[in-house]
C-alpha cells in the first residue's frame, strides 16, 4: 500500500528545483574564481606595490655636523658620541604609560615631562622625541634590560657638539642650540633628534654647509611599528669639515695678552686677508648654549659692562681716533692737497672760524712735515691737511682701505662702521661744517669703525693689495680662494704715498720722536710699523681742558677713552697686520702699543703663515 | 524504476554493512581540505603549535562524531529532528539572554571550556526539521498554505533571534539555507515571488534597524578606501594581501601581509587569503575546485537518495555548506559585505568545525540509508 500518492512528482520537483539550485552555486563559485583571478592577476601588480609600502617604513638619519679646524687642524667645534634614549612615537600605543615605566627606571626632571609631553604633541609621528642624552652605560644597561616594558624606546648614539677651546673663540665659531620652533616648522628635518642649528659665528654663517644631508634607514616593521629587519641603511651625509683661517694657539696667546680687558684684537696675514686671531675678551662658553643657557647666567653676561656677547672685533664700533690719520694723509696725497715735503706748523690749537680744535700736545708741536706729523700723532697737522683734502676724498680713500664699508667676514653679527660725508649729513637733515671735516680729521666726531676694518686697514696699506678678511680657509679639504695674494687686486693708490705713509707708521714705533716707544719689537732685525689711537668717549670742554690740571685717567672707567693700536710687520716686508682695541684703556700709546707688541712678537715667533698647514699636508691643494 | 528493481538494492543493515559502505571517497575528500587548512594555520600561526595542531585534534574528533552519525538510522535522525531544532532554539534563546559578548555581539555560549555558537547549530538543526515536516507531504499538500504556516515560523524564528545578536552574516544564510528546503520541497514558485516583493518592500525599513557596525559594513563595502585604517583597512589589507600573491602565489610562509600581520582574523576569517597569498591564484583556484567537489559530491548524494527525508537533508546541507564558502570568500575579497562567517574546514575555531563536521554526520547517513523507503512508512 502506497500512502505517499505521487512520489514521482515530488522527486522530480525534487530533481528540477535541485539543479537549479546546484548551478546557482556553480555560478557563484565560477564568480568566485573570476573575482580571484582579478584581483590576483589582473590588478596584482598594483596590490603588492601596496603590499611594500605597508611593510617598509623610512625613517630619517640625522647627519654628523661637520667639524671647524684652525689652520693647523685643531679642531675649534667637534662632535662627540652621546648616548640617548628616545621614544619613537609611532610605535607605541600609549606614550604617556611608556614614559611612566621609564621615569620609574631612570627618573626624569618635573619640568622634562612637561617638555617630553610637549614635544610629543607637537611633533610628526614619525619622528623620535628625545627623552634623555648624555646616558651613561649603567644607564643604557638599565634600559636596554628593560626594553620589553618598555615599547618604543630606542637607545641609539648620536652626536653632541664640542668646543676644546671653549670661549677662546665662542664669537667667532660660535655655537649651535636646538632649533626653534618656526625652524622645525619650515623644515620639519630639524625635528630630529640631536639636530642642533648655529646660531653666532661661523657654526650660524656656515650652517647649510656642516649640516650635511639627512640618511635614510628602510625599515620592515610589523603592523603594530615593530622593527622587523633593516632592509636597507643610506648613511647621512655629514657635513664636510671647515679648516678655518685662524690659528688657536695663536688666537689663545693674544687672549692671555688682553688678559681681564674688556678688548679685542685682530692678526691678519697683510698679504691675503687670511685672518689668523680674532679675539673678542671677555667670553662666554659656548657649550652652555647646546644644554640652555640659565637665567642667572644669561642677567650676568647681559649686565657686564664688559659684554661678553658682543663680538667686539666686527660687532664692536669705536671712534678709530688717530689711528685714522694715516688715511687722511693718504687721502690728501692723492688729492694733490699734499706733499710728502709740505710743512705745517703746530701752534698747539687751530681755528675754524671762531672755533678752536686743540692738539694733544700742549704748546705744539711747531713745523712738521708728513712723517713727523704722523710719528707724532700731531692733531693740528691733520685738521690742516682734512681741511685740505676735504670730507669727499678722506671717505672715498677710507672706503676703499675698508673702513665703514661692509667687509665680507663670515661673521653673521658683522656691522660695517661708518665714514661720514657731507651727503650722509645732509640725508639726516644736517649741514656739513668745515669743523666735522677737520675732527674727521684725527679720527673722531662721526666716525664709527670696527677692530677687523682696523686690521684690514693696516694690511692694505702694508701690503698695498685689497684684500678682505676671511676667516674660511677651506671647506671639506679644498681650497677656498683667497689664500694666496696673487688673488687680491693691488690698491690704485700709488705705492709711494703708500710708502711716505709706512714710513711715518715705522717712526711712531721705532724714532725717537714717535708716540709709541713701547710697541718697538725686542726681536732682532724686526720692526714693526703701526699708530696708536685715543677715542674719547665723551667730549672734553675747554674750560676742562684749560683750567684744571686734566687727567683722562681719573675719570670713571666707562668715560675714559679707548686705547687703540694699528700695526704691521715686518716693517721691511709686511706680513702680519693687527688691530688692537682696549675699550676705555685711556691712552693708545701706554695702553695698546704694549699689547699690541706682545701680540706682534707672538706671531712673528710662530709665523702661522709660513708654517706648512694641516691642509696642505694632509689633502693638497685642489 | 520497477518494483523488483527497488527490492534488489538494499539498503545494507547491520553495523559492519553500513559502516562499509560510507561514502569513503568524500571522508578522503574532507580529510584532503582539512590538510588545507592545516597548511594555512600552520602559516597563520607561524608553525604548527598556535593553531594548526588544535584543529588538527578537533578535525579528528569532528570525524568520529561524523562517522557515528553515518551509522545513526536515518528515521531516527528523523524522530528526533523536532528535538534537536527545539535544543537549538533554546540555545539561541539561552545566548540571547546570557550570551558571551565579543567582538560587538552575543554569540557566544560558555559551556565549561566549550565554547558553542548556537547559531551554528541552528542551521543544520533547521534543515533536519523542514526535511522532517516535509518528507511526510506529498506534491498537494505542499501547496496548501496553512500547512506551510509551521515551517515557515521554524524559518523565521531563528533567522530573527541571530540577527538580535546581531550576526547578520548567519542570519542571511540560515535564511537562505531554510528557503532553498522549501524551493526544494515543492513550496509553489509563487509563494516565493510573493516573498520576494515583500523582502523588497521590507528591505529600507530593515536598515533603517540595522546596528551603525551593519550600516557600516555596507558602506565599506561599496567603499573600502573611504576609512582605510578603520572598517575598510580588513577588505583593504585582504586585497593587498590576495594582490601580492599574483599568479604564482609568494611561497609557502613567505606572504609578507599575512606573515606579518597586516591581515587582521587571519586564522579564522581572512584564512583564505592567508592560503591564496603564499600559493597564488593557482592555489587559490585548487582550493575553490576542491571545496566545489565538496558540493558536488553533496548534491550527488541528494539526487541518488530515494527518500525524500534524505534527499531534502542533503541539500540543505549542500547549500549551508556552499553558502558559507561563497559568503567567506566573497568577502576576504571584497565582494560582499564583511561578516564573521568563517571557511568551513580551513579556518580555525572548534564551533564551526564540529557544526560542519555534524552535517557532514547527517550527510553521510543520508548517503549510508539512501535506499531506505522511509516515506512508504508515512501513515
Amino acid at each position: 500500500m502506497r500512502l505517499f500518492r505521487n512520489p514521482n512528482q515530488t522527486r522530480a520537483t525534487f530533481t528540477r528545483r535541485a539543479a537549479l539550485l546546484g548551478a546557482a552555486e556553480l555560478g557563484g563559485f565560477a564568480l568566485l574564481a573570476g573575482r580571484l583571478y582579478q584581483v590576483q592577476v589582473l590588478q596584482g601588480r598594483h596590490f603588492a606595490l601596496l603590499a611594500r609600502g605597508n611593510r617598509v617604513t623610512s625613517r630619517l638619519v640625522a647627519p654628523v655636523r661637520g667639524q671647524i679646524t684652525d689652520r693647523f687642524a685643531v679642531t675649534l667645534a667637534g662632535n662627540r658620541q652621546n648616548w640617548r634614549a628616545l621614544l619613537m612615537v609611532e610605535e607605541t600605543a600609549n606614550a604617556a604609560a611608556t614614559l611612566d615605566r621609564f621615569e620609574q627606571i631612570l627618573p626624569l626632571a618635573p619640568d622634562e615631562r612637561a617638555r617630553l609631553n610637549r614635544a610629543i604633541a607637537r611633533h610628526q609621528r614619525f619622528i623620535p622625541v628625545l627623552i634623555k642624552d648624555f646616558l651613561d652605560w649603567d644607564q643604557m644597561a638599565a634600559i636596554e634590560a628593560n626594553a620589553p616594558d618598555l615599547p618604543g624606546i630606542i637607545v641609539d648614539v648620536g652626536w653632541t657638539r664640542l668646543y676644546p677651546l671653549g670661549p677662546s673663540l665662542a664669537h667667532q665659531v660660535g655655537y649651535v642650540a636646538p632649533p626653534n620652533q618656526k625652524e622645525v616648522a619650515a623644515n620639519p628635518l630639524l625635528a630630529l633628534p640631536g639636530i642642533r642649528v648655529g646660531r653666532a659665528g661661523i657654526e650660524q654663517f656656515h650652517e647649510t654647509t656642516l649640516r650635511g644631508r639627512p640618511g635614510d634607514l628602510q625599515l620592515e616593521v610589523s603592523p603594530v611599528g615593530r622593527v622587523v629587519r633593516e632592509l636597507s641603511r643610506q648613511d647621512g651625509i655629514p657635513g664636510p669639515d671647515i679648516t678655518l683661517t685662524l690659528d688657536a694657539a695663536l688666537q689663545q696667546s693674544v687672549i692671555t695678552h688682553l688678559a681681564d680687558k674688556s678688548a679685542s684684537a685682530v692678526v691678519m696675514d697683510c698679504t691675503n686677508g687670511e685672518v689668523l686671531a680674532m679675539a673678542s675678551n671677555p667670553s662666554f662658553d659656548p657649550a652652555l648654549f647646546d644644554s640652555g643657557v640659565s637665567e642667572a647666567q644669561w642677567h650676568a653676561w647681559v649686565t657686564d659692562p664688559r659684554t661678553p656677547l658682543v663680538n667686539k672685533p666686527c660687532a664692536g664700533l669705536y671712534a678709530p681716533g688717530s689711528t685714522f690719520k694715516p688715511a687722511v694723509a693718504l687721502a690728501a696725497l692723492e688729492a694733490g692737497t699734499l706733499t710728502p715735503s709740505d710743512v705745517i706748523t703746530c701752534p698747539g690749537y687751530y681755528d675754524v672760524g671762531n672755533t678752536r680744535f686743540h692738539c694733544w700736545k700742549k704748546g705744539g708741536h711747531g713745523p712738521l712735515t708728513l712723517h713727523g706729523g704722523i710719528a707724532q700723532s700731531c692733531d693740528v697737522f691733520f685738521y690742516e691737511t682734512a681741511r685740505r683734502a676735504g670730507m669727499d676724498a678722506i671717505a672715498a680713500l677710507a672706503h676703499r682701505m675698508g673702513l665703514g664699508v661692509g667687509l665680507p667676514i663670515e661673521q653673521p653679527d658683522a656691522l660695517p662702521g661708518l665714514i661720514p660725508t657731507p651727503q650722509w649729513r645732509r640725508r639726516h637733515g644736517h649741514r656739513w661744517n668745515v669743523g666735522d671735516t677737520v675732527v674727521a680729521g684725527i679720527g673722531q666726531g662721526y666716525i664709527q669703525i670696527t677692530p677687523l676694518a682696523l686690521a684690514t686697514y693696516a694690511a692694505r696699506i702694508a701690503s698695498g693689495r685689497a684684500v678682505q678678511p676671511h676667516l674660511t680657509r677651506a671647506i671639506g679639504g679644498s681650497l677656498q680662494p683667497g689664500a694666496t695674494a696673487r688673488d687680491w687686486p693691488a690698491l690704485p693708490t700709488p705705492e709711494a704715498y703708500l710708502k711716505q705713509v709706512r714710513a711715518g707708521m715705522w717712526a711712531v714705533v721705532n724714532d725717537p720722536t714717535g708716540t709709541a716707544p713701547l710697541a718697538r719689537l725686542t726681536l732682532p732685525g724686526v720692526q714693526m710699523a703701526g699708530k696708536t689711537g685715543s677715542a674719547q668717549v665723551r667730549r672734553v670742554s675747554r674750560w676742562v681742558r684749560e683750567h684744571t690740571n686734566f687727567n683722562s685717567a681719573d675719570l670713571p672707567w666707562k668715560y675714559r677713552p679707548h686705547a687703540l693700536f694699528i700695526a704691521f710687520a715686518p716693517y721691511d716686508a709686511p706680513r702680519y697686520a693687527l688691530s688692537v682695541v682696549i675699550e676705555h684703556g685711556n691712552e693708545g700709546p701706554e695702553a695698546a702699543a704694549p699689547v699690541a707688541r706682545a701680540i706682534m712678537t707672538d706671531t712673528l715667533l710662530r709665523d702661522p703663515a709660513n708654517r706648512p698647514s694641516a691642509l696642505i699636508a694632509a689633502n693638497g691643494p685642489t | 524504476m520497477s518494483e523488483a528493481r527497488r527490492l534488489i538494492i538494499r539498503a545494507p543493515t547491520g553495523l559492519p554493512g553500513k559502516f562499509l559502505s560510507i561514502n569513503w571517497l568524500f571522508v578522503l575528500l574532507l580529510c584532503v581540505l582539512a590538510g588545507c587548512g592545516y597548511i594555512a594555520l600552520y602559516s597563520a600561526g607561524l608553525g604548527p603549535d598556535k593553531y594548526a595542531n588544535r584543529q588538527a585534534m578537533r578535525f579528528a574528533a569532528g570525524l568520529i562524531l561524523m562517522l557515528g552519525l553515518a551509522l545513526t538510522d536515518l528515521d531516527l535522525i528523523r524522530r528526533a529532528a523536532w528535538f534537536l531544532y527545539g535544543f537549538a532554539l533554546f540555545l539561541l534563546i539561552l545566548v540571547a539572554r546570557f550570551g558571551h559578548v565579543g567582538k560587538g555581539a552575543q554569540r557566544w555560549l560558555e559551556i565549561g571550556p566549550l565554547q558553542v555558537q548556537p547559531s551554528e547549530l541552528m542551521k543544520i538543526a533547521l534543515v533536519v526539521a523542514l526535511a522532517a515536516w516535509f518528507s511526510r507531504a506529498d506534491w498537494d499538500r505542499v501547496g496548501k498554505p496553512l500547512f506551510l504556516i509551521p515551517p515557515i515560523l521554524a524559518i523565521l524564528a531563528p533567522v530573527l533571534l541571530i540577527l538580535k545578536e546581531p550576526n547578520l552574516g548567519t542570519a542571511v544564510i540560515t535564511f537562505v539555507v531554510g528557503a532553498s528546503v522549501l524551493l526544494a520541497a515543492g513550496v509553489r514558485l509563487w509563494l516565493f515571488g510573493l516573498g520576494a516583493i515583500a523582502a523588497a518592500a521590507a528591505a529600507p525599513i530593515a536598515y533603517a534597524h540595522l546596528h551603525a557596525y551593519q550600516r557600516n559594513r555596507i558602506l565599506t563595502f561599496l567603499h573600502p578606501e573611504r576609512d582605510p585604517l578603520g572598517t575598510g583597512y580588513n577588505i583593504l589589507q585582504s586585497r593587498i594581501a590576495l594582490g601580492s600573491g599574483g599568479l604564482w602565489g609568494e611561497g609557502f610562509m613567505h606572504g609578507t601581509q599575512g606573515i606579518l600581520a597586516y591581515l587582521p582574523e587571519r586564522q579564522t576569517d581572512f584564512i583564505f587569503t592567508m592560503w591564496a597569498e603564499q600559493f597564488g591564484f593557482i592555489g587559490g583556484a585548487a582550493l575553490l575546485l576542491l571545496l566545489l567537489t565538496v558540493v558536488a559530491a553533496t548534491f550527488a548524494i541528494a539526487f541518488t537518495c530515494r527518500n525524500q527525508f534524505g534527499r531534502l537533508l542533503a541539500l540543505g546541507i549542500a547549500v549551508n555548506f556552499s553558502l558559507y564558502v561563497f559568503v567567506n570568500i566573497a568577502m576576504v575579497m571584497g565582494a560582499i559585505p564583511v561578516g564573521g562567517v568563517p571557511l568551513p574546514l580551513i579556518s580555525h575555531g572548534g564551533s564551526a568545525l564540529l557544526t560542519v563536521m555534524f552535517g557532514f554526520g547527517l550527510l553521510m547517513s543520508v548517503h549510508v540509508h539512501r535506499h531506505d523507503p522511509m516515506d512508504a512508512s508515512f501513515p
